[in-house]
């Protein structure tokens, strides 16, 4: 392996630059989020506030909306493009209000039987005591419960960042479809580093280790199909932004339309069943892949992965503290 | 059979071993008299994280457990490395705990009633919850579905497992499907949420009982407190994200001390009782005629012809 084109720790430099580009990316607040899409790409948007419980959370937008005449429901967060507007909508982190307005969207869309589209992009649910007082952890297992077996179809749109439980409240559907430079995590590459390299600063180490690019989504079988950005990413040209992502969303609900909707249950359910890798021991020996293919599969994507953007490299050994635990801290920030 | 307790070491030399000190009263405990009280602190109360096999030991009736899919094990989907790999960290934790994974599956009974019963252990890398658990989680509602008896999960947990990345993200919205279903099929749940229960764990499941419980000052919450705080800077309420908090706002039942939650479970079960089959409730929902196919004793809650939609 001497003569490899590429260093070990050049291939790694390059696969975190590769992986963090897609992380400012998806966090650039010039990038067209909800309703800046819907106004691109859909017609007669109807925009409905309020939980009907405690107040209208501004980082979630919710109402009726046409897609090339096809009537959907929409449920988003929303970001600010500037700083006001962004305190003003909590910088897209929700409070469990807002993922009720949702879930009161989505009772109303399954009676009138209206397909559903959810656009995702936050960094997590709003982490503060007002959120938690009010259950947000609760609206959030709610939320995605009531997903996974509304009786509509559920295409989801991740079109930014999408952070852990906070995102996954909006993002349990039939369909996952992913902007080219979003992202998809269980926690923010930052929090990862801090807990498990003992600081943010390993932060890019960790968005190369959780592989949380939507190609890499498409790898792992969480993301169905990924829309390429115009230019240099979706900021520089929304409106383009939109021309790609409705037909792909179109097609969507006019494939789901086609399903008995019992039959489109169960294939969700099938779906999110299916996630996950693990084995099965056997009394002697080593363990063997409990379905045949999904590790082995995975971990060839991997090895191609890792070939051609350059894998993690193992981090450089330092002294173990005496004190060092496996024991991650008591909580975490999904 | 009484417990024989040694003399106190003087001078403040209490073998580690044999002796535990009390973090509520500092008091010195000695550790075969904390295990016989289920690890509760006889002097303040102060309940400490129990191990599943003491758990399980004081739910179930006495032999009545048949644990299902003891062999399942995590694998390394991510090929992730931090500052060491995650097969390196899952094989330790094995050796520490002997277990495979953090949470355990079966059936049991409960002063004779028949349960699915799921029960995690935080010793396992902090509780968390990746392919395995959520695995196991869902096989113990499925089969609480196919049995229809009710589902206890015990959790303890700092939330999801970092080191399977979106897959195990990805068990919430397993749970929550199977949770779901549960519901829609009226066979109950009951949650059961010990120190800490946090993060993704709390964020699925462990929120959706018919019936939520948890025990005294039992950590609960979705966020670290120095995220929660740190965020806005705003000091935190007196007993933030503690069982009683959670009991205060209305996401817990009851808080019920670990010496009372076996007969509190009984208690409950005699009500909770799963709902005749709706045979052919489905077929009929499929044709619009709401669940009249069946008999369904909850159908005056559907409301108006309306279909129930498992609101989780
Ligand atoms: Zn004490």
């Amino acid at each position: 392996m001497a003569d490899a084109p590429t260093a070990p720790g050049a291939a790694t430099l390059d696969a975190r630059a590769h992986a963090w580009e897609r992380v400012r990316h998806a966090r650039d607040v010039k990038r067209p989020h909800t309703l800046e899409l819907l106004r691109l790409m859909a017609t007669d948007v109807v925009e409905l506030h309020g939980d009907r419980l405690f107040r209208d959370d501004p980082a979630i937008v919710a109402g009726f909306a046409r897609l090339d005449g096809r009537p959907i429901v929409f449920v988003g967060q929303q970001k600010g493009a500037e700083t006001e507007e962004n305190i003003r909508r909590n910088f897209g982190m929700p409070h469990p209000e807002g993922y009720r307005k949702g879930m009161r969207l989505f009772a109303l869309a399954e009676r009138l039987g209206i397909p559903v589209v959810t656009f995702v992009d936050t960094p997590g649910a709003f982490p503060g005591p007002a959120s938690e007082e009010r259950g947000v952890a609760e609206s959030i297992a709610r939320s995605i419960a009531m997903l996974t077996r509304l009786r509509v179809p559920v295409v989801v749109v991740i079109t930014g960042e999408g952070g852990s439980g906070g995102a996954l409240a909006l993002a349990a559907g039939d369909v996952v479809i992913a902007l080219e430079n979003a992202i998809y995590s269980v926690i923010s590459p930052e929090g990862c580093a801090s807990i498990l390299w003992r600081t943010a600063d390993a932060a890019q180490e960790a968005a190369v280790a959780m592989r949380l690019t939507a190609g890499e989504q498409v790898a792992l079988g969480i993301v169905d199909e990924v829309v390429p950005e115009p230019g240099a990413g979706a900021q520089d040209d929304p409106a383009e932004t939109a021309r790609r992502l409705k037909p792909a969303i179109v097609a969507q609900l006019d494939r789901l339309a086609g399903f008995e909707i019992d039959e489109l249950l169960d294939a969700r359910y099938a779906r999110y069943r299916a996630m996950g890798a693990f084995a099965t021991a056997q009394p002697t020996g080593a363990p063997r892949p409990e379905r045949p293919g999904i590790a082995e599969r995975l971990r060839t994507l991997f090895e191609i992965g890792r070939i051609t953007l350059g894998g993690p490299e193992p981090a450089p050994l330092r002294p173990q503290a005496a004190d060092e635990t496996d024991e991650p801290p008591l909580r975490e920030e999904i | 059979m009484p417990i024989k307790l040694p003399f106190r070491p003087r001078g403040g030399e209490f073998p580690p071993d044999l002796w535990t000190r009390c973090p509520s009263c500092g008091d010195m405990l000695y550790n075969k008299q904390l295990e016989k009280n289920l690890r509760v602190c006889p002097k303040c109360g102060h309940h400490f994280r129990l191990r599943v096999d003491a758990r399980l030991a004081h739910l179930l009736d006495e032999g009545s457990f048949e644990e299902r899919d003891a062999d399942l094990e995590s694998v390394d989907p991510l090929a992730f490395v931090d500052q060491k790999p995650y097969p390196e960290r899952l094989a330790a934790a094995k050796v520490t705990t002997g277990l495979r994974d953090a949470a355990l599956w079966g059936t049991g009974r409960i002063a004779g009633q028949r349960v699915a019963l799921c029960v995690m252990d935080f010793a396992f890398m902090g509780g968390s919850m990746g392919s395995v658990v959520g695995e196991k989680v869902t096989r113990a509602a499925e089969h609480a579905l196919d049995e229809r008896i009710p589902l206890i999960v015990v959790s303890a947990s700092g939330g999801a497992r970092m080191q399977e990345g979106t897959l195990a993200l990805m068990q919430l919205a397993k749970t929550c499907a199977a949770i779901a279903r549960l519901a829609e099929e009226g066979v109950p749940y009951v949650s059961v949420m010990t120190d800490p229960t946090t993060g993704g764990v709390f964020a699925s499941y462990a929120a959706l009982g018919d019936v939520n419980l948890a025990e005294p000052n039992a950590l609960i919450g979705f966020a670290g407190a120095r995220v929660a705080a740190g965020t806005i800077a705003e000091s935190l309420p007196p007993g933030f994200q503690r069982a009683e908090f959670l009991l205060e706002h209305g996401f817990v039942d009851q808080v019920v001390p670990r010496h009372e939650l076996r007969d509190r479970l009984a208690l409950l079960l005699g009500y909770l009782r799963p709902a005749e089959e709706r045979v052919g409730a489905r077929a009929a929902a499929g044709d619009g005629v709401s669940g009249l196919g069946g008999f369904n004793p909850l159908g005056f809650l559907a409301g108006g012809g309306e279909r129930e939609t498992g609101r989780g």
